[in-house]
C-alpha cells in the first residue's frame, strides 16, 4: 500500500516537482514499448527512433506542465475548454471548404488533433466548474456540467471520430462521478443513455452503421476485424506462460497479425513475454493508475482532486479497452495501448496530463505546510 | 476567478471524495481482475490449443475480387467487358540480385522511372516474401517476350487480371460512362470488405449507377503456407459472386449513326421509345475513349481532352443546357388550347413584328416579311414567332410555366445516370428567387418561341417530344432494360407511368400533331427538306436558338449568319417523333452553333429515325 500512497509528510519540493515513483513507472513502460515495437516493426529501427522521439517530446511536456501550479490550471480551465472548441469548430468548418480540414491536422510540426486536446481540457473545464459547488452537485448544475462534457463530444462525433467523442464523453463523466453524482440520479441518467442509443444510431451514416455490426459480431467477417481478433487470440494463446521470447513471436514476426506496432501491440507482447510478461504489465499499469487515485485523495482542493482523478482513470479506460479488445472481450475500437502502441499524438496527450498530475501532487505539499 | 473559493474544503466533501475514490479503485481491480483472469484463461490454461493453431497457423486468408458484371446494348451487343491485363511481379526472397534481375528484364519489357521508383518504394515497404507489382499492362508482345525468357528469371511472374475494355470506344461512352480505379475518398464510404480485392469501381454514368449490381460480392480464399510465408496449398476456397450483367436500352448501331450524322460538329442526339421511356440514342459529340479511363489517364491525355475547345468530356445530353428555341411551340400551342385562349382556327395577322401594348419595343419574327394571316397549324408549321409572342402574352407566364412543367422543363427526368441538370423553367416565382427581380411581360413574350431565361438538356427535350407523341402519358426515361439474374433469368425493367398531360381534349392533341405533321411533310414547313422524300410520317418541329442576342435597343437586329463569328452562331434544333399515328421513336437533336433547325439539325434526326424504322430489324421485333 505504501507505494501508491501520495500522501507524504515530506516538506521540501521534489527534483523539478517530479513524483519519482510515477516517473519511474512511466519510464519503465516507454521503454517496454519501445522494445516491443523492434520486434513489431520486424526489427525495423526507423519506426523505434521515430516513437523515440515522440517519448521524447512527451516527457519535455510532462516536466513543462510539472512546473505549473495547479492554482495556474485552475485559472486558464474556462479560456482553454473555450480555445479547445474553437479550434473544433475550426476544424468543422475549414474542414466543410473541401480538403482544409487534411490541411489543420498537418499544421506545425507534429500532427495536430484538436480533439486531443480536450482530452485534457474537458476533464479540466467540468472539475473547475464542480469545484465550487457542494457535493453531491445539485441536478442543475449537473446538468451544466453533462452540456459542457456534451458539446466538444458532439463535435468530436460529427468529425467524425466515434472512439475519440466516447472517450471524451467518458472522461467528462468521471469528473462529474467523482464529484458526487448521487446514486440515485446516475441510475436514471444511466437509464436515459440506454433509452437514447437508438436515437444515436439514427443519426450514423450507413457505413458507420454496417461499421459497428460488425464491431459486435467479428466472426462474420473474416477479412476484417474477426481475422484480427482471430489471429490475435492466437498470438496471446500460444504465447503461454514464458513467451517466445523477444523477437521470436511466430505470430508477428511471419506478418500473421494485422496492426501490430499500433492498436494490436499487446498481442505482440503476450506472445513474446508470455503470461508473466502479460501479468507484469498489467501490473504496472494498476500501479500507475492507483498511484494516480492516490495523489487525487490526498489533494488539498477540490479541482485538483477531480482532476487527478479523471485524468488517471482516463489513462485506466485506455489500457483496460485496449487489453480487452486485444484478447477478445470488448468490440474493437480505435484505442491505443498507452506509452506502447505505435502514435505520436497520444503519447504526447497521455504524458502531458501525468505532467498536470505531478503539478497536483507538489502543490499538495506546499498547501498541507 | 481565483477569488472563488479556491480553497473551499470542508471534511465532508473530503469524506465524499475519498468514498468515491474507494469505489473507483475497486473498479480498477476489478477490471484488472477480470484481464489477468482472461490472459491465465487464454495464456496459461488455452496454451495447448492456441499453441496448435499458432504452429499450424500457416492460413491465409486472401481476398478474391468478382468479376464485374458485363454491359450489352438492347441488341445484345457487348458494351463493357472485361479482357485480361497483364502485370509482371516480383518475388523479393526469391530473386537473388534484384538490381541485376531488374536490369535484365528492362531488355525484354519497357520499364520507365516512374515503375522502378514505384517497384523500390514497394521493396521497402513489404516483405519480402510479398510479390510486387512491377509494371502493369503488359503489352502483348512484351508478355510474349518475357513468356519465352521465363526459365532465366525466377522469382519473377506474368499475372493474368480483369480488367474493364470498352470495344466499342467511344460511341457510348455519354451513357456508359466508365470505371477507374478507387480513389482514397471512394475508399471512405465503400465497404471495405467487399470492396478488397476489387481494383475499379464506377466512376461516371450508368457504369457508377449501377455500381451495385455490377460488383459482385468477395470471395475469400484459405492458403496454407510455409514457416517463411510461402503458399503451398489452397486449403478452402469461396468463391467470388461476379457482378450481374445488364441489358441497356440503348441501340449502339443507332448511337453509331447519331455520332456519324454529326459527324465534326458539336451537339447531342438523344432518342427515346415513347411506350417504354426507353433510351435508345444518348449522343454528345464530340466523344472520348473512356478505355482511357480504366488504368489511369496520363497527364497530357488527360489535359489533351481537358482543354480541348470543343469539350469531349462535357456531357451535353445531360447536362448541355440550351434554349429550346421553337421547338417549344407545339406545347405553347396546347397550353392555348386547354386553357380557351384561343381555338386553333383563330387567325391572326403576323406581320413583322410584335409589340406589347403602350409598348415600343418591337419583337420580330425570324421572317423579316412576316408570315400574314396565320392560324395555329400555319403558325407552327411556318413557325411564326409573332404568333407565338401574341399567345404567349394572352397566356401569361405563370401559366405557361406551369403547363410546361407536365413536359419535365425545369426539374430533373431521374434517368438512371449521374450528373443531370434540371435546366430553367422561368416564371414569376422563379424570377424573385433566383434573381431577385419582378418578372417584365417582355420576358413572357420571348419565353413564348423558346428564348430569354428558358433553357434545357437535350434528354428533356427529347422526353418533352416522347410526352408529345403519347399525347401526355409521360414514361419514366431510363437506361436499364434488364439485369440478367442468372442464366435464364432476367429481372425486367417495369414501365412506370411518370407524369402526364392533363389536356383530356383528345382534338387538342390532334390539331396539334396534325400540324407538327405538316411542318415536316408540307412545302411550307420548316422541315420539308427531311419530309418530302420521307417513306413514313414525321411529326416534328424545328428550332433555332439565340446563343449571342444581336440586340440593340431591345430589338433583334438582322444578321447575316456567314459574318459572325462559328461559336456564336445558332444552336439548331429538331425534336420529332414517328411514325406520327403511331409513334416508336421520338428524338431531339441539337447541332451547337449548327444555324437553322431545319438545315442543320433534322437530318441528323431523320438518319436516325430511318435506321431505327427501316433498317434496324432487332428494334421491331422488340417495338410493341
Amino acid at each position: 500500500m505504501a507505494t501508491f500512497s501520495a500522501g507524504t509528510n515530506r516538506q521540501e519540493k521534489p527534483l523539478l516537482n517530479l513524483d519519482p515513483v510515477l516517473m519511474g513507472s512511466l519510464v519503465l513502460l516507454s521503454g517496454a514499448g519501445l522494445a516491443v515495437l523492434y520486434s513489431a516493426a520486424n526489427n525495423n529501427l526507423d519506426i523505434v527512433i521515430r516513437q523515440f522521439t515522440h517519448i521524447a517530446i512527451g516527457f519535455m511536456v510532462l516536466v513543462l506542465l510539472a512546473q505549473i501550479p495547479s492554482k495556474q490550471l485552475f485559472k486558464w480551465s474556462p479560456w482553454l475548454y473555450l480555445g479547445g472548441l474553437i479550434v473544433l469548430i475550426m476544424v468543422l468548418v475549414v474542414g466543410y471548404s473541401g480538403k482544409g480540414a487534411q490541411r489543420w491536422l498537418d499544421l506545425g510540426l507534429i500532427r495536430f488533433q484538436p480533439s486531443e486536446l480536450m482530452k485534457i481540457f474537458l476533464p479540466m473545464m467540468v472539475a473547475w466548474y464542480l469545484s465550487d459547488k457542494h457535493a453531491p452537485p445539485s441536478l442543475r448544475h449537473i446538468v451544466v456540467a453533462l452540456l459542457m462534457i456534451a458539446i466538444p463530444a458532439w463535435l468530436i462525433f460529427i468529425q467524425p471520430d466515434l472512439g475519440t467523442a466516447l472517450l471524451v464523453l467518458s472522461l467528462g463523466f468521471f469528473v462529474v462521478f467523482l464529484a458526487g453524482i448521487t446514486w440515485r440520479l446516475l441510475a436514471v441518467s444511466g437509464g436515459l443513455l440506454l433509452a437514447s442509443v437508438p436515437v444515436f444510431w439514427f443519426y450514423l451514416h450507413d457505413y458507420q452503421q454496417q461499421r459497428i455490426i460488425t464491431l459486435l459480431n467479428p466472426e462474420s467477417d473474416p477479412l476484417g476485424a474477426g481475422y484480427h481478433i482471430i489471429q490475435s487470440k492466437i498470438a496471446l494463446g500460444s504465447g503461454g506462460l514464458y513467451g517466445k521470447g523477444w523477437l521470436n513471436g511466430t505470430q508477428s514476426q511471419l506478418d500473421f497479425l494485422p496492426e501490430r506496432s499500433t492498436d494490436f501491440v499487446f498481442a505482440v507482447f503476450g506472445e513474446e513475454f508470455g503470461f508473466l510478461g502479460a501479468i507484469l504489465l498489467l501490473f504496472i499499469y494498476g500501479f500507475v493508475v492507483m498511484r494516480g487515485l492516490s495523489i487525487a485523495s490526498y489533494a488539498e482542493d477540490t479541482y485538483s482532486r477531480l482532476l487527478a482523478g479523471s485524468l488517471s482513470l482516463s489513462f485506466f479506460v485506455y489500457f483496460v479497452v485496449n487489453i480487452g479488445m486485444v484478447s477478445g472481450l470488448l468490440p474493437i475500437v480505435g484505442i491505443p495501448l498507452p506509452l506502447i502502441s505505435y502514435g505520436g499524438t497520444s503519447i504526447v496527450t497521455i504524458l502531458a496530463a501525468f505532467g498536470i498530475l505531478m503539478s497536483i501532487h507538489s502543490s499538495q505539499n506546499l498547501f498541507t505546510s | 476567478m481565483a477569488a472563488r473559493d479556491f480553497f473551499k474544503d470542508t471534511k465532508r466533501e473530503k469524506r465524499y471524495f475519498r468514498t468515491r475514490i474507494y469505489i473507483v479503485g475497486l473498479l480498477v481491480l476489478l477490471c484488472i481482475l477480470v484481464l489477468a483472469l482472461r490472459l491465465f484463461y487464454l495464456q496459461v490454461k488455452s496454451h495447448d490449443y492456441y499453441a496448435t493453431l499458432s504452429h499450424e497457423n500457416r492460413m491465409k486468408v486472401v481476398p478474391i475480387p468478382p468479376t464485374r458484371g458485363l454491359v450489352y446494348d438492347r441488341n445484345l451487343n457487348l458494351l463493357a467487358a472485361n479482357r485480361p491485363s497483364y502485370q509482371i511481379r516480383v518475388t523479393p526472397v526469391d530473386v537473388e540480385d534484384i538490381e541485376q534481375v531488374i536490369t535484365r528484364l528492362g531488355q525484354l519489357i519497357d520499364l520507365e522511372e516512374h515503375h522502378l521508383k514505384k517497384f523500390y518504394g514497394d521493396l521497402k515497404r513489404k516483405q519480402a516474401f510479398e510479390s510486387i507489382p512491377l509494371k502493369v499492362n503488359l503489352s502483348e508482345e512484351e508478355v510474349a517476350r518475357f513468356s519465352v525468357n521465363r526459365h532465366r528469371f525466377p522469382g519473377v511472374e506474368i499475372i493474368a487480371h480483369a480488367s474493364r475494355h470498352y470495344p466499342m470506344t467511344g460511341v457510348n461512352a455519354h451513357a456508359l460512362g466508365y470505371v477507374g480505379r478507387i480513389n482514397a475518398d471512394e475508399m471512405q464510404k465503400l465497404d471495405r470488405k467487399d470492396y478488397s480485392g476489387t481494383t475499379y469501381i464506377g466512376k461516371v454514368g450508368v457504369e457508377k449507377f449501377y455500381e451495385e449490381t455490377l460488383h459482385g460480392t468477395v470471395g475469400y480464399q484459405h492458403i496454407e503456407i510455409n514457416a517463411q510465408g510461402r503458399r503451398l496449398r489452397i486449403l478452402e476456397s469461396i468463391p467470388p459472386v461476379p457482378g450481374k450483367d445488364i441489358v441497356l436500352s440503348l441501340d449502339s448501331q443507332l448511337q453509331e449513326v447519331a455520332l456519324q450524322a454529326l459527324g465534326e460538329r458539336r451537339g447531342s442526339v438523344v432518342a427515346i421509345e415513347p411506350a417504354t421511356g426507353e433510351i435508345l440514342v444518348f449522343v454528345s459529340a464530340p466523344t472520348y475513349d473512356p478505355n482511357l479511363f480504366v488504368n489511369g489517364i496520363g497527364n497530357k491525355q488527360y489535359a489533351g481532352l481537358r482543354d480541348d475547345p470543343d469539350q469531349p468530356l462535357f456531357n451535353r445530353a445531360l447536362s448541355g443546357l440550351y434554349p429550346p428555341g421553337s421547338t417549344i411551340k407545339p406545347m405553347v400551342a396546347l397550353a392555348g388550347l386547354h386553357y380557351g385562349v384561343t381555338r386553333a382556327k383563330d387567325t391572326i395577322w403576323a406581320g413583322p413584328y410584335f409589340q406589347l401594348p403602350g409598348n415600343t419595343r418591337k419583337y420580330r419574327d425570324w421572317k423579316k416579311e412576316g408570315h400574314g394571316s396565320v392560324d395555329m397549324l400555319k403558325a407552327i408549321t411556318q413557325s411564326s414567332d409573332v404568333y407565338f409572342y401574341t399567345l404567349a402574352h394572352k397566356l401569361g407566364i405563370d401559366r405557361m410555366a406551369e403547363f410546361l412543367a407536365q413536359f419535365n422543363f425545369g426539374r430533373q427526368t431521374g434517368l438512371d445516370t449521374w450528373g443531370e441538370v434540371k435546366g430553367i423553367l422561368p416564371s414569376q416565382e422563379w424570377k424573385r428567387s433566383a434573381h431577385g427581380q419582378p418578372w417584365y411581360p417582355g420576358e413572357t413574350v420571348i419565353t413564348g418561341i423558346g428564348q430569354g431565361y428558358m433553357s434545357a438538356t437535350p434528354l428533356q427535350l427529347a422526353l418533352a417530344t416522347s410526352v408529345l407523341a403519347t399525347r401526355g402519358k409521360g414514361v419514366q426515361p431510363k437506361f436499364l432494360r434488364a439485369i440478367q439474374l442468372s442464366q435464364e433469368e432476367q429481372s425486367v425493367n417495369q414501365t412506370s407511368v411518370a407524369r402526364s398531360v392533363g389536356v383530356t381534349d383528345e382534338s387538342h392533341w390532334d390539331q396539334i400533331v396534325e400540324a407538327m405533321t405538316d411542318s415536316v411533310h408540307k412545302p411550307n414547313g420548316t422541315a420539308y427538306s427531311v419530309g418530302k422524300n420521307a417513306s413514313y410520317t414525321i411529326a416534328g418541329k424545328t428550332g433555332t436558338a439565340q446563343v449571342f442576342s444581336l440586340q440593340k435597343d431591345g430589338e433583334y437586329l438582322e444578321y447575316n449568319e456567314e459574318d459572325i463569328d462559328e461559336k456564336l452562331r445558332d444552336h439548331a434544333l429538331f425534336i420529332a417523333f414517328a411514325p406520327a399515328e403511331k409513334p416508336e421513336i421520338a428524338i431531339a437533336v441539337v447541332v451547337e452553333n449548327g444555324g437553322s433547325g431545319g438545315v442543320a439539325a433534322a437530318p441528323i434526326a431523320k438518319a436516325v429515325m430511318d435506321h431505327y424504322l427501316l433498317e434496324d430489324e432487332y428494334a421491331h421485333q422488340d417495338s410493341s
